[in-house]
């Protein structure tokens, strides 16, 4: 028996990577609720984009990229649901055809020409766009999933780069469709 | 052009306006002007405790006995961080709070001014909602909406965090909007098509039970009448949670006792054994399912239950049901009695069985005891407390600990709203001020708080409250001078090591009653105990009552931390019986 007053934990389930978007009042203080629910209740954020999306409506949308057992995933969306500056909480699995999900990178690239534009060259899948240009240096935006960017900012290390500001995902659904 | 208000009155006329009658609170520099305000609204009565978290819990006790919402004010800083114990118990337990606390002038805030704590900060993970009121212009709406947060859907505290300055500051005042939205928002509800599924597997189940909770008591006193229906006309046995007693009468032959760690032999194994759970208004808390892989592991699972989170949380049930209680209850009744009239009397062969083996169970009688002659075992003084006072329509609290459990065990309520305990958080200390302001709300009713000693003395200062306003609450201390509860732990799973669960040292509790001005009673044997309590029954003043009890007595039965329902360590007298020897040992 166990020489506590608490059960033992139990079977641990699979987890699963969810894709939550949570629609919410812009007034300050509704953030630290949000990452303060997850905080609090042990649950995981992989990567958190908030920002105003409806400046009559006074609405924030926050993307919060998290993993859990379906079970946790959904008190994960009921308790977010009960925070009263909560209008609407979305959830999508990562896996799924029907969601488009974006991460922006800034890469910043110093050395040699060739270097550089090599480097920039490798860029060229992910949209990349040259914002900033100096005899030295590149500062480059690329768009493209975490796992990309990951790879990129690896495989960039040998090729210049210094320094590298990134956003968390962002998601959409396909189509015509607008989630209510 | 409408009449402006000055913050501090658009406050008394918010209260007014939602009907408040009683304040508890504390004054201090950043509320002042609030204070100042208290004279000119007479229909609003200010309770001066002696500590924040006083005023916290005897709000609570308003609260769950009145079924109002409870109203406290405190001030900035440590007036803030006092409440937030008793704004966390509230929380955990459904309590509707509305805390009202001042703040430093707006220009000061983030400049770690005298008396300024981060309060919304603070309380954000212990409130369902909390504001800071910037602007004077929102004051009044933001106070409705507060109540209205706090008092709909599932309930539970809110704070309103305002700035010295916006007391002052005047702006017009706005009357409450009236509209049904929960939680300031509206929520799915259960259809027709649930209850039916509901009523199906209740014909289709040979060994049903109910499992009921606090939210019964949330639903109001309605509700716990229709429960009583449905147990009628259903014939299926019911237990009920620690916070849920009194929702169904105690010395009923339906009711199979409390369940849970401390709970009946019947209750538990009736929980593991049946086929079919309705689960109304209970939240499977751990201290009720013990080992969550083997709870229940052969029944269906229903869930009646106004808050969807707390629905599939802990356990994966078959059939969630959304919705408050009454009305869960009102149309499954409506749906039998259109359906199947005659329920009750075709399904008894049924479940029978059922009930023929629930009464083995009960033949164990797992809440006895070994009485003594020489010293008062607490069990007898719940006991003999119960039968002295079973016809006065009394009110109970508790602090936390062996007593709590005694008292739920032994102590049978028949009605709602007449027990307050402090069961998700557990905080020592809550029972005094939960009898002060249960007194508050009912003046004329006998207001007990069956105490333990280390408890009790967390809020001992409230006993100056209870005098200032002469409110004549018991306070009935089962004396062990042990922390009962952490030593007979200590004694079960850390080899009797009993490190700092003694008290050395403690006050003469008589005297101390003295001290405050109300009145000390000790009882030491079981001979004279039924005396003493006629007497603090016939004391008219608040009463300190020191019933020195057995020291080395456990709270029996208990499920082990980690084990499931079924397997239950009973009291001495059945140990005595299978003496566990060898490796049952290290079972304990």
């Amino acid at each position: 028996m166990s020489r506590s007053a608490y059960s033992t934990p139990g079977k641990k389930g699979k987890l699963d990577k969810h894709i939550i978007v949570v629609w919410v009042d812009n007034e300050s203080g509704v953030l630290a609720r949000v990452v303060g629910l997850f905080s609090g209740r042990g649950y995981n954020i992989e990567s958190l984009a908030v920002a105003e999306v409806d400046a009559k409506l006074n609405i924030s949308r926050i993307t919060i990229v998290t993993t859990g057992t379906p079970q946790v995933i959904e008190q994960i969306k009921l308790q977010l649901k009960k925070l009263v500056p909560v209008h609407k909480v979305a959830d999508f699995k990562r896996e799924d055809k029907n969601v488009i999900f974006k991460e922006m990178a800034l890469f910043k690239l110093v050395g040699n020409i060739s270097k550089r534009n090599k480097a920039l060259k490798a860029c060229k899948k992910y949209n990349a766009v040259l914002l900033d240009k100096t005899s030295k240096s590149y500062v480059v935006q690329v768009t493209a999933l975490r796992r990309e960017i990951d790879t990129m900012s690896k495989n960039l290390k040998k090729l210049g780069l210094v320094s590298i500001s990134r956003t968390g995902a962002v998601a959409m659904t396909r189509g015509a469709e607008v989630f209510k | 052009m409408a009449k402006l208000s000055t913050g501090a009155e658009i406050v008394f006329k918010c209260l007014e306006d939602q009907n408040v009658e009683f304040i508890f609170g504390y004054p201090g520099g950043a509320v002042l002007p609030i204070y100042d305000e208290l004279k000119n609204h007479s229909s609003i009565k200010h309770i001066l405790v002696r500590h924040e978290q006083g005023a916290g819990h005897a709000a609570e006790g308003y609260a769950r006995s009145s079924g109002k919402p409870g109203v406290v004010l405190v001030t900035s800083g440590p007036g803030a961080t006092n409440v937030v114990t008793a704004l966390t118990d509230a929380y955990m337990d459904s309590i509707p709070l509305v805390c009202i606390s001042g703040q430093v002038p707006t220009h000061l805030i983030g400049t770690d001014a005298f008396q300024e704590c981060d309060t919304t900060g603070i309380t954000r993970p212990c409130t369902k909602h909390n504001w800071l009121v910037k602007d004077i212009k929102d004051l009044s709406k933001i106070v409705h909406e507060a109540f209205e947060v706090a008092t709909t859907g599932r309930p539970g505290p809110v704070l309103v965090d305002i700035p010295k300055d916006i007391q002052f500051q005047k702006a017009a005042y706005t009357k409450p909007k009236k509209n049904k939205k929960l939680n300031g928002k509206h929520h799915k509800r259960f259809n027709q098509k649930d209850i039916d599924e509901l009523i199906k597997l209740m014909s289709n189940s040979n060994k049903p039970i109910f499992y009921t909770g606090g939210g019964v008591i949330n639903s109001g006193p309605k509700a716990s009448m229709l429960l009583r229906e449905l147990v009628q006309a259903t014939g299926f046995p019911i237990t009920s949670t620690l916070q849920g007693l009194g929702s169904f009468p105690g010395d009923d032959n339906s009711f199979l006792g409390m369940l849970g760690m401390h709970g009946t032999y019947e209750a538990n194994n009736a929980m593991h054994d049946c086929d079919l759970m309705i689960n109304i208004g209970a939240r499977f808390d751990d201290r009720i399912t013990g080992k969550i892989d083997e709870f229940s592991p052969k029944s269906k699972k229903v869930h009646i239950d106004i808050d969807p989170s707390s629905i599939n949380k802990n356990v994966k049930v078959d059939l969630p049901i959304v919705g408050d209680v009454q009305d869960v209850i009102s149309s499954t009744i409506k749906t039998i009695k259109k359906t199947k009239p005659n329920f009750a009397n075709s399904n008894k062969q049924k479940i029978s069985k059922w009930w023929e083996t629930i009464q083995k169970w009960r033949e164990k009688k797992s809440l006895d005891y070994v009485n003594s002659t020489e010293t008062i075992k607490p069990q007898y003084a719940v006991q003999r407390l119960y039968e002295l006072t079973k016809n006065k329509d009394t009110y109970i609290t508790t602090e936390v600990g062996q007593h709590q459990m005694w008292a739920a065990q032994h102590y049978k309520f028949d009605k709602p709203n007449r027990w307050m305990t402090s069961g998700g958080l557990g905080t020592m200390g809550y029972g005094l001020p939960a009898a002060v302001g249960v007194q508050i709300a009912h003046p004329k009713k006998l207001v007990i708080d069956i105490a333990g000693e280390a408890s009790v003395l967390m809020t001992m200062q409230e006993m100056s409250t209870a005098v200032q306003y002469n409110l004549p609450i018991k306070i009935f201390i089962l004396n062990n001078e042990y922390m009962g509860m952490v030593r007979q732990w200590q004694e079960l799973l850390h080899d009797k090591n009993y490190s700092e669960s003694y008290t050395a040292a403690l006050p003469d509790f008589v005297k101390l009653a003295e001290a405050y001005g109300c009145v000390g009673i000790r009882a030491t044997n079981p001979s004279e105990l039924d005396d003493k309590i006629i007497e603090m029954l016939n004391t008219d003043r608040p009463v300190i009552f020191d019933c020195l009890v057995d020291k080395q007595e456990n709270c029996f039965p208990m499920i082990p931390s980690g084990k499931p329902h079924n397997q239950m360590l009973l009291g001495p007298k059945d140990q005595e019986q299978n003496k566990i020897t060898g490796k049952g040992k290290t079972l304990v």
